[in-house]
């Protein structure tokens, strides 16, 4: 019992530009849940990359069971009894449960061919021991994402880990989810399995850990315990200043009426329903939050407004016109920004000077374009203006994109988005995977735009996000608004039910 | 009227024909499975057509022959990968280097070594007949007499099959076609894995030259030798959605148009009527397997393909026509004669494309972040 | 994963990139020219000598340099043709069957109707473009409404061209010149003819003013145009661009139209300038020529210019070289394959020079659509 599982030190790790890691000393004890946590960019993913053979660390050693031990891939850690499972699931979407489970560990039989039944026997066996519930013949892509996770946490097991790393386990699923997650990971640490939990979450931090960790700008700044801390201190070590936790708003004036949708249905790209008949409505002055865990039709919903997705039945009206059917340009000409979920694939084109991407939208209309030529020289003073006005961090305008960090990334969208003369505003998860400060920018960014009698909706599966911006909260459940509350009453505690597909009514019992 | 030996005839004619083109697919199903795109089959091909046939004359056999084009088909295989993964080439451009640099080479080479020593081919592989069974009537001569490349591309067919699906190594090869992390996650070597099968596509493609040499031609001349196979080829795999047996079937349509073509032009066929069994046996077979497709995946439990279907019997109704009632002869010219398999391309890919599933991760360079 | 400003690349000045994309393009040439000079060395010949037969061809007399430049013209049409379909994401490998309709649809527009000269030759030209653009709009259709991939379709409307033209020059063809042993087609009239600024043979026809004139328009075209914008923003971002209201499959047809009208054009001037009638073999190949062509000028007009006289001083000289030399005239192909393979793979030669790695800059994955998934 004395000697730790797992002991790390000094670990540093160099990315060009950036210090990732800076001399990094941990232990993990057995049977015990350490928390590690910090914001995006903070280290958490590289230690662990490092930790798990994916990344090799310029400096450091790591100790298993007080060995010193080399890890060079993941194969290695494997070996040394380390499992991680991963944020973005590290399963074959197209292969089976056991396939995915065997896969680089193949059971043979007569010489050549897979025993895939030995594999599933095994799987079942592990499945009852631990309470994951998981059937090893459905494909993966079939599944639901608490059935993929549970997948991916047998797969770590079946490899024999005794070291568990959980990168962000809860981003994907609803409170309640997440609560049967807690049980698996008590039930794990019973058998004397050891946790490594990575999170930004505080809350989660204060109810599973044992112990925490806090890491930030790639140091380890904190070692505490949920008894000896409080959620203001840990976000303070965390950000390395002190946090609003609130956002301040006056309350919301709302007007005429911007959007209304009607019994809306959409398909997701695999031509299942995902978006079954939302009837919704925003008006000026407002922040409507739509609420929900991933992929429950969120992304469909806003692709079908915004004109990028085909609408199968229902109506959407803005601003008193029809705008069902309407291409994306007739939905931006009407007022429309829309701040797109994935920055990287809708928001930007990377490889285009940043003063390219400030126009993306609007390069077409005067001063920008004037008799079928280009303006450069309008182009760019809209660029100086921009990055001034909203404090994009770039060396020049004629930057490309994707040398700017993410919440820089992040900016030039909100710029271009903000400043064009609107009525409605779609966000979607407009601060995902960015650093506080930008959060803070922009959180306070929607507020004005709201003041300033735009409809906003905002689209985000950061339960603190909605509640903080948001005026009315409408939950989405597999593609339904199954219920639309005001914001200044709703609970975590309801809106988390709502999530799970539970009314109140019924959850009364 | 046409009588049961014209299409004995044809049917084994036609399994000659298709074999470079299953060749050349299952060489794409091997790269591209593991997720490197190979539009260089066409160079591989024609490569391994010009070493093969050179390895058979300077050692005066044959299956040498066969051997060099394997092994040169294997190099280029690797060529590509390399390429792709050490030197991070976008794979449709290398593809294109190695279509390129074949043509380039084999005609210079084809100056200096065929035509100024005035080297003439060793002639063809021998046909194997298999005893008993290749007297079964019909399908007798059409799958047991046969030469030996021909044979050892549908013994591949059935092999890469179950590799694919049933054995470690399939499971692997996909995995990293599809989600190289998660593999790499596992411990398998990625770019080890792509390595072997893009080399091993190579010797696919290897093989495909050889038969075109050393099975079907005999000799090597230059600018005529591969005739875009290698990227009919592409389209075979595509529409056989990566699957070495629809690849098999799918080439097989490609084959009787060809065959048919062979016949024509020696003028003993009705050329209306051949154009309609050609047609008619496309629209059949694809709009069979496009309707399958669309059955399978279809997400409404009522909803039937009814053009496909529609598609399918016009185009039994157009195979069967000839032999029920006379077609008057016409005047084709016979260059229009080829152009069927070029079209059918066109309208196979155009069509399918939208209900065939590529390897996720195809064309992707693997890196750790 | 930690994505953070990479200064050195961020200030990387537009000059300082460029430069090292021309540096890289000499060396990829210089390089190719040694392998190929091995390779002549090894087969028995003399390269220094082959290389001197492929100079003089090129340079030799005044003729030579006009035989070079009247070369290098249809190379800056088919690369300008190509660099287009790359800037809008597409990989145009149709080129060569745009290039002949181009031809064909010129022929028949200079021999089957009688117009003033000077008016003749521009409708015949305007006929040859809108043929090759006609013919690239199908594949472009194709894949802005089924996804099919324009590697394949393009390949095949390749053949079908080549197959129905051969058939058109052939015994009883339409097309062919009556009377005539050779497959070769009617002549077009005098007054389709274009005009010709010496009296030399090839002519130096007034084709090549008007390529110079296309460089131009392409670069104002792609860089100074909402048009271009379009085409550059769906070949770097198609989902970009339809978040950003462009309508992608349209930009996708059009981008095919302006590549196989310039493809188109190029074969008219082929037609009207020089010979005056098509023949089997008349082209053949430069299709293909042309993307390496383009890779080679970096997709750039001005690039493409530059790569095409490089390919248009090989073409002129292959034929002295291997008339004098003894050296197969094959060896070019081979040594332009090796330059598209050098330009294409520039982590080839940087380690043999110890240059610094190239940035990113404006580059199409062409393998992004591949299978439809676009």
């Amino acid at each position: 019992m004395d000697e730790p599982v797992l002991r790390v030190r000094g670990i540093t790790k160099r990315f060009p530009g950036v210090l990732a890691n800076d001399h990094i000393d941990l232990e993990l004890r057995r049977g015990e849940v350490l928390a590690m946590l910090g914001e995006n960019g903070a280290g958490k993913s590289t230690l662990m990359n490092i930790i798990y053979g994916l990344y090799t660390q310029d400096e450091g050693e790591i100790y298993i069971n007080g060995r010193q031990v080399e890890i060079r891939n993941p194969e290695d850690a494997i070996r040394c009894g380390i499992g991680m499972v991963h944020q973005h699931f590290m399963l074959v979407p197209v292969l089976t449960v056991a396939e995915n489970l065997m896969l680089g560990m193949e059971h043979v039989r007569g010489y050549f061919f897979l025993d895939k039944e030995r594999t599933i026997r095994e799987i079942e066996a592990l499945s009852k021991q631990y309470g994951l519930e998981v059937d090893p013949r459905a494909t993966v892509e079939d599944l639901p994402v608490g059935a993929q996770q549970r997948a991916e946490i047998i797969k770590v097991l079946y490899r024999g880990a005794e070291i568990l790393i959980l990168d962000e386990p809860t981003a994907v699923l609803t409170p309640q989810e997440a609560d049967d997650l807690f049980m698996v990971v008590r039930s794990l640490t019973e058998q004397g399995k050891s946790i490594i939990f990575i999170t930004h979450k505080l809350r989660e931090v204060m109810e599973i850990a044992d112990r925490i960790v806090v890491l930030r700008g790639g140091k380890l700044v904190g070692t505490t315990t949920p008894a000896e801390t409080s959620r203001a201190e840990l976000a303070n070590m965390m950000v390395g200043r002190e946090v609003l936790l609130q956002v301040e708003k006056e309350p919301a004036a709302p007007g005429e009426m911007v959007l209304a949708v009607r019994d809306l249905r959409v398909l997701d790209d695999r031509e299942h329903p995902a978006v079954n008949g939302v009837t919704l409505e925003v008006r000026a002055g407002e922040v409507l939050g739509v609420a929900g865990v991933q992929g429950n039709g969120q992304r469909e919903l806003v692709e079908a407004l915004t004109g990028l997705r085909k609408v199968t039945g229902g109506q959407v009206q803005l601003l008193g016109h029809d705008t069902t059917h309407a291409a994306p340009r007739q939905v931006i000409e009407i007022g429309t920004a829309h701040v797109p979920e994935d920055r990287h694939k809708h928001g930007l084109v990377l490889a285009y000077p940043v003063e390219d991407d400030l126009v993306l939208c609007t390069y077409y209309l005067p001063p920008f374009t004037r008799s079928f030529n280009l303006q450069p020289y309008a182009i760019e003073t809209n660029a100086v203006n921009l990055v001034d006005a909203f404090d994009i961090r770039t060396p020049t305008v004629a930057t490309p994109a994707s040398s700017l960090s993410g919440g820089n990334q992040q900016k030039v969208i909100v710029a271009r988005e903000f400043s064009r003369n609107v009525k409605l505003l779609i966000a979607a998860q407009p601060t995902r995977g960015i650093d506080v400060g930008s959060i803070e920018f922009i959180h306070k960014n929607i507020i004005a735009q709201r003041d300033a009698g735009v409809a906003v909706l905002l689209v985000s599966a950061e339960l603190d996000e909605i509640m903080a911006l948001s005026d009315r909260i409408a939950v989405i459940y597999k593609g339904e608004i199954i219920d639309t509350v005001p914001a200044e009453t709703a609970t975590r505690e309801q809106l988390g039910l709502l999530m799970a597909g539970v009314h109140e009514a019924e959850a009364g019992d | 009227m046409l009588d049961a030996n014209f299409f004995t005839a044809l049917l084994s004619l036609s399994l000659v024909k298709a074999t470079p083109l299953v060749l050349g697919a299952m060489s794409g199903i091997l790269c591209e499975r593991s997720g490197i795109i190979n539009i260089g089959i066409e160079g591989m091909m024609l490569m391994s057509a010009f070493a093969g046939f050179l390895g058979a004359v300077f050692s005066d056999s044959l299956w040498v022959g066969v051997l060099v084009g394997v092994l040169t088909g294997a190099v280029m295989g690797a060529f590509l990968a390399l390429l792709s993964i050490r030197y991070k080439v976008d794979q449709i451009i290398g593809g294109t280097v190695i279509n390129l640099l074949a043509v380039g080479i084999t005609s210079y080479f084809a100056v200096i070594i065929i035509d100024n020593q005035s080297l003439s081919g060793i002639g063809v592989l021998p046909i194997i007949q298999i005893p008993l069974l290749a007297d079964i009537p019909v399908i007798g001569p059409i799958l047991f007499r046969n030469q030996p490349i021909t044979f050892m591309m549908l013994i591949l067919v059935f092999v890469l099959h179950v590799a694919l699906f049933y054995t470690p190594w399939g499971l692997r090869t996909r995995a990293v076609g599809e989600h190289p992390r998660a593999a790499d996650t596992v411990g398998i070597r990625v770019n080890r894995m792509r390595y072997l099968d893009t080399t091993l596509g190579g010797m696919m493609a290897g093989l495909a030259g050889a038969f075109i040499t050393l099975e079907s031609v005999g000799s090597f001349e230059s600018g005529v030798m591969t005739n875009g196979r290698g990227f009919i080829a592409l389209a075979v795999m595509v529409s056989g959605n990566w699957r070495p047996i629809n690849a098999l079937i799918i080439a097989y349509i490609f084959g009787v148009s060809d065959a048919l073509g062979v016949r024509l032009q020696l003028g003993d066929v009705n050329q209306l009527a051949t154009l309609l069994i050609v047609a008619g046996l496309g629209m059949l077979i694809g709009g069979a397997l496009w309707a399958l497709t669309k059955y399978l995946g279809r997400r409404d439990e009522n909803k039937v393909p009814v053009t496909q279907i529609a598609l399918a019997v016009a185009g039994l109704v157009m195979v069967l026509a000839p032999a029920i009632v006379e077609i008057p002869e016409t005047n084709i010219p016979f260059q229009f004669l080829g152009l069927p398999p070029y079209i059918l391309t066109i309208i196979i890919v155009a069509g399918l494309v939208g209900n065939v599933r590529p390897p996720a991760a195809e064309g992707k360079v693997y890196e750790k972040q | 994963m930690t994505t953070e400003t990479d200064a050195s690349r961020g200030a990387e000045s537009k000059l300082g990139l460029f430069s090292r994309r021309v540096f890289i393009s000499i060396l990829s040439i210089v390089l190719s020219l040694v392998i190929g000079g091995a390779i002549i060395a090894l087969s028995g010949g003399d390269p220094i000598d082959g290389y001197l037969g492929l100079w003089r061809g090129a340079f030799g007399k005044e003729k030579a340099v006009v035989e070079t430049i009247v070369k290098t013209t249809p190379f800056i049409f088919a690369g300008l043709a190509v660099a287009v379909g790359f800037r809008g994401g597409l990989f145009n490998i149709g080129v060569e069957g745009q290039l002949f309709v181009g031809s064909i649809c010129a022929l028949i527009a200079g021999y089957a109707v009688e117009l003033p000269p000077g008016i003749h030759a521009a409708f015949a030209l305007l006929m040859g473009a809108l043929g090759g653009a006609v013919w690239a709009a199908i594949p472009g259709y194709l894949k802005a409404r089924t996804g099919a991939h324009e590697v394949i379709t393009t390949i095949m409307t390749n053949y079908i061209a080549l197959r129905v033209i051969n058939w058109s020059i052939s015994q009883n063809g339409p097309l062919r010149l009556p009377g005539s042993a050779l497959p070769e087609t009617r002549r077009v009239l005098d007054s389709a003819r274009l005009p010709s600024l010496t009296d030399t043979t090839p002519p130096l026809h007034i084709g090549v003013v008007i390529v110079i004139v296309a460089v131009f328009f392409v670069y104002w075209l792609l860089w100074r145009t909402p048009l271009g914008f379009e085409i550059r923003t769906v070949g770097l971002n198609p989902s970009a661009a339809r978040y950003a209201g462009i309508k992608v499959e349209r930009t996708i047809v059009l981008t095919m139209v302006i590549s196989g009208a310039l493809a188109g054009l190029g074969g008219a001037v082929q037609v009207l300038g020089l010979l005056g009638y098509f023949t089997t073999g008349f082209n053949v190949g430069l299709g293909f020529d042309s993307i390496a062509v383009a890779m080679l000028g970096s997709n750039h007009p001005f690039g493409v210019a530059a790569g095409a006289l490089l390919f248009g001083v090989m073409d002129a000289g292959m034929k002295t070289m291997q008339l004098r030399t003894q050296v197969p005239r094959d060896i070019v192909v081979i040594i332009q394959g090796l330059i598209l393979l050098f330009v294409a793979a520039p982590l080839l030669i940087q380690p043999l020079f110890r240059l610094r790695q190239v940035g990113e800059g404006e580059q199409v994955s062409i393998s992004a659509t591949w299978g439809g998934e676009g």
